[in-house]
């Protein structure tokens, strides 16, 4: 596998986003808007709260992070895959000397590194703001600490790539951007669902449960991969694909 | 240069290309001629190793064709121009044919040289910096040739080149497949039901409608039709005309307001004994003529059976 080929159809795609000011605006409202705001929900309460009451809302905003990861591509990866079916152009791609796993892996480097690069950053926000507010309740800085270094180095990436992977299934059996969008983001309900377990205080966002979450994330992305590696092949793009 | 023997794909139910069996040499433009829907696209998406054959076998360069290893090998000696241009246009012309040149594994040098060479070739050169999306379907598939032709290819297939085209792009890229052809001696195949480019461009010719009808060049295919027919215009055909006529046993004589029409075998030997017999009797003639079966009469002979 010649990576540099992948990295070329990355770069392809990251010149074509420039110039979709809509998919950049996406990609980087949301997560600075969150990074920003969560914090400064928590400042009314950072001086009376009780330190456990603080603790439990920043656990439940850093997994925020996990649902970010996993929207953010869905604009993304669907559009750097259905962009080539509405242009027609899978079929020249698909003509040159580069194989199914080359074209695949640039298609997941394309939504995975602007991801990853916007939600580091506004998590890097997040983190300074949320313990400028909290220092004074907590005596220490908040973070960075385990749980936050296992969402953004091990849960952040899987939930992207499992989104990336999800939306290159749909993106395979729908014909236009709007409705991948939506069928992808539809698969996020677990999530939330896992959220409001947390925020209701079900479960608690310790090392143990997100290790668990890393778990389920890793074999999820370990099935779409083997999916992905059916569905993705040139054969069936130009004969099966819709 | 190309081999297929017995080259068969269906889907589910549904035969799209059967047993088709051809051999195209190096430096031969092979023209795939066939309706709408006769398995054209197919076939050469199975020749440059774009979609699997269900059974036979195909050699690009004598690289099989269902072999993964040989597939990478006949994808950087081929180039294709699908159906449907596939250009990006939210990209520049140039930086689409870069792309393009890296995905082929041009140096840069060769990328270079080649975009502009064929750009201008194409005339389309000063367009370099202008986003795709605001060319015209002339200027898209230009360039889509130029992309085609990026990495020096040895073989190129070309999908219905001029579908959609007006006349003048038509000419323009007709004249570059020529040049081409006697420049470069590359090898093309041509899908096309346009039959007056073909027998412009073609050295060979198959008629294919699921299966390969016949295949020759364009001379072979036309006489293939009836072979030859002479037409004798008299300014009055009459019963001992006929009768003078009818002692030479020709064969298909079909008459029509004074006008004969006689299959021949041999035209040079044949017709000046028709027309001694005719002035022997005292009848008129004012011209004689070869009568020609066109392409067009092939193509409908073999695809439709007429």
């Amino acid at each position: 596998m010649k990576l540099w080929k992948s990295w070329v159809i990355a770069t392809k795609d990251f010149s074509i986003f420039r110039k979709k000011k809509r998919i950049l605006y996406t990609l980087i409202f949301l997560p600075f808007l969150l990074s920003i705001g969560l914090p400064i929900v928590i400042l009314p309460v950072a001086g009376t709260a009780k330190t456990a009451e603080i603790t439990s809302l920043l656990n439940a905003f850093s997994y925020f992070y996990i649902i970010l990861a996993y929207i953010l591509p869905t604009t993304l990866a669907s559009y750097s895959i259905l962009g080539e079916k509405i242009e027609q152009s899978l079929e020249p791609l698909l003509a040159t000397p580069t194989t199914d796993s080359e074209l695949l892996f640039g298609k997941v480097i394309t939504s995975f590194l602007p991801c990853i690069s916007v939600l580091y950053t506004s998590s890097i926000i997040f983190m300074v703001l949320s313990d400028a507010i909290t220092y004074n309740a907590f005596g220490y800085l908040f973070f960075p600490n385990w749980s936050m270094a296992i969402i953004l180095l091990l849960a952040v990436p899987l939930s992207s790539i499992l989104s990336i992977q999800l939306n290159v299934i749909i993106s395979s059996r729908v014909s236009d951007v709007r409705t991948a969008n939506q069928l992808g983001t539809l698969l996020f309900i677990p999530f939330i669902g896992l959220y409001l377990l947390l925020e209701t205080n079900v479960i608690s966002l310790n090392v143990i449960n997100l290790l668990a979450i890393f778990a389920i994330l890793f074999i999820a992305d370990a099935i779409l991969f083997y999916l992905n590696k059916v569905i993705f092949s040139r054969d069936k793009i130009l004969t099966k694909w819709k | 240069m190309i081999d297929a023997e017995n080259l068969t794909r269906k889907f589910s139910e549904f035969t799209a290309v059967d047993d088709l069996t051809l051999h195209v040499n190096e430096g031969e433009v092979f023209g795939f001629l066939g309706p709408n829907g006769a398995g054209k696209t197919t076939t050469m998406r199975m020749l440059s190793c774009l979609i699997s054959k269900t059974s036979g076998e195909a050699r690009i360069a004598g690289y099989d064709v269902s072999d993964e290893a040989d597939s990478l090998k006949i994808r950087k000696i081929i180039g294709l121009l699908p159906e449907n241009v596939g250009l990006y246009d939210d990209l520049t012309a140039y930086k689409n044919l870069d792309f393009y040149g890296k995905l082929y594994e041009c140096t840069e040098t060769q990328r270079k040289e080649n975009i502009k060479h064929f750009l201008k070739m194409l005339g389309i050169w000063d367009k370099k910096d202008v986003m795709v999306g605001t060319f015209s379907k002339g200027m898209k598939q230009k360039l889509a040739i130029a992309r085609a032709l990026i990495h020096d290819p040895q073989i190129l297939f070309l999908d219905e080149p001029t579908a959609n085209l007006d006349p003048e792009s038509s000419k323009t890229v007709r004249d570059f497949i020529l040049q081409l052809k006697n420049e470069k001696k590359a090898t093309i195949f041509l899908n096309t039901h346009n039959l007056d480019e073909a027998q412009r461009i073609c050295d060979k010719i198959g008629i294919f409608n699921t299966k390969l009808r016949a295949t020759g060049t364009p001379e072979e295919l036309e006489e293939s039709v009836w072979g030859n027919k002479t037409v004798v215009q008299l300014e009055q055909v009459n019963d001992r005309i006929m009768e003078a006529l009818n002692k030479l046993s020709l064969k298909n004589m079909v008459i029509d307001n004074n006008k004969l029409t006689i299959d021949v075998t041999d035209p040079e030997k044949e017709n000046p004994i028709i027309v001694d017999a005719i002035v022997s009797v005292g009848g008129q003639v004012q011209y004689v003529t070869r009568l020609s079966p066109t392409l067009e009469d092939a193509y409908l002979k073999f695809v439709r059976g007429d």
